[in-house]
């Protein structure tokens, strides 16, 4: 058991143990505290699938932005949503937590016997990508490669996804403006 | 090397937590979490398998465009819930059940 592998355990262990505390806790400042954390392991986890940028963009985005778009959303917005969560949480302590309990076990159990049987190291092309120096090594550097590919190859999807990313931008500003007729 | 399983058992029982907080959830902001963890299972497959591609780079292509997809929904997502907190003074999905009041 090498130091890779070593990191990944600890890795995947923060981030699925951060991520059930996420689901299971009542408080829910405190369980967006928590996501912070699942986010952070998972761009630690991305570093050891060779995808640095990936991870980098995780913590830039993820982190930075969408987490703290959260937060501010409801910090400030007014003491009463945050009353209305907390009354919310109380009324529903324990009702009805079973049967979406039982779905997302069983699922969990179809998924992983899916894995098992499927054996993703011996697939045909992850073989034959291996025998054909496709993988990517170690020690590569992979962001020069994903700005070239960024322009040429996938230059259509780039486009599209500037573009929704606009009308998001301009969808965003008109739903939380403060007038009337929204 | 890690192999490939273990990325793929990882992510699985992430996209399971996500789905119970999305079904079991009466919070409309709790449930936005729940989507960002299957969001992120997903990626997370996506990153896994872009090892062995090296040339095309399409796994990790994708995982970015799925990062700028998630914060694009999120926005918007936010945006609705609090108009939906203006005009009904709840979250909960469960009792938004008017289309017009």
């Amino acid at each position: 058991m090498n130091l890779a592998q070593m990191l990944f355990y600890v890795m995947s262990f923060i981030a699925l143990a951060s991520a059930v505390f996420v689901a299971a806790t009542k408080n829910l400042v405190r369980s967006i505290f928590m996501f912070f954390i699942t986010l952070f392991a998972l761009a630690g986890l991305y570093v050891l699938a060779l995808a640095d940028f990936v991870a980098v963009t995780q913590i830039v985005i993820y982190v930075g932005g969408i987490l703290v778009l959260i937060l501010f959303a409801f910090m400030l917005s007014g003491r009463e949503t945050l009353n209305a969560m907390a009354l919310q949480q109380k009324q529903f302590i324990s009702i009805g937590k079973l049967p979406a309990f039982l779905l997302a076990a069983l699922f969990l159990i179809v998924l992983l016997n899916m894995i098992i049987k499927v054996d993703a190291n011996n697939l045909e092309w992850v073989k034959k990508s291996i025998e054909s120096k496709n993988d990517i090594p170690v020690n590569a550097a992979m962001t020069e490669d994903i700005g070239v590919g960024l322009m040429t190859r996938y230059l259509l999807p780039f486009e599209a996804i500037s573009i929704l990313l606009m009308l998001a931008l301009v969808g965003a500003a008109h739903l939380s403006r403060k007038g009337r007729g929204a | 090397m890690i192999s490939l399983t273990d990325f793929l058992i990882v992510s699985a029982v992430l996209f399971c937590i996500g789905l119970y907080m999305i079904v079991s959830k009466h919070n409309a902001i709790q449930i936005l979490i729940g989507i960002e963890l299957m969001l992120n299972a997903a990626i997370l497959n996506l990153v896994a398998f872009g090892k062995y591609d090296r040339f095309n780079n399409g796994g990790q292509m994708f995982a970015l465009f799925a990062i700028v997809l998630a914060a694009a929904t999120t926005a918007v997502a936010l945006a609705i819930i609090l108009n939906v907190y203006k005009q009904y003074k709840t979250i909960d999905p469960g009792k938004i059940d008017k289309l017009k009041d």
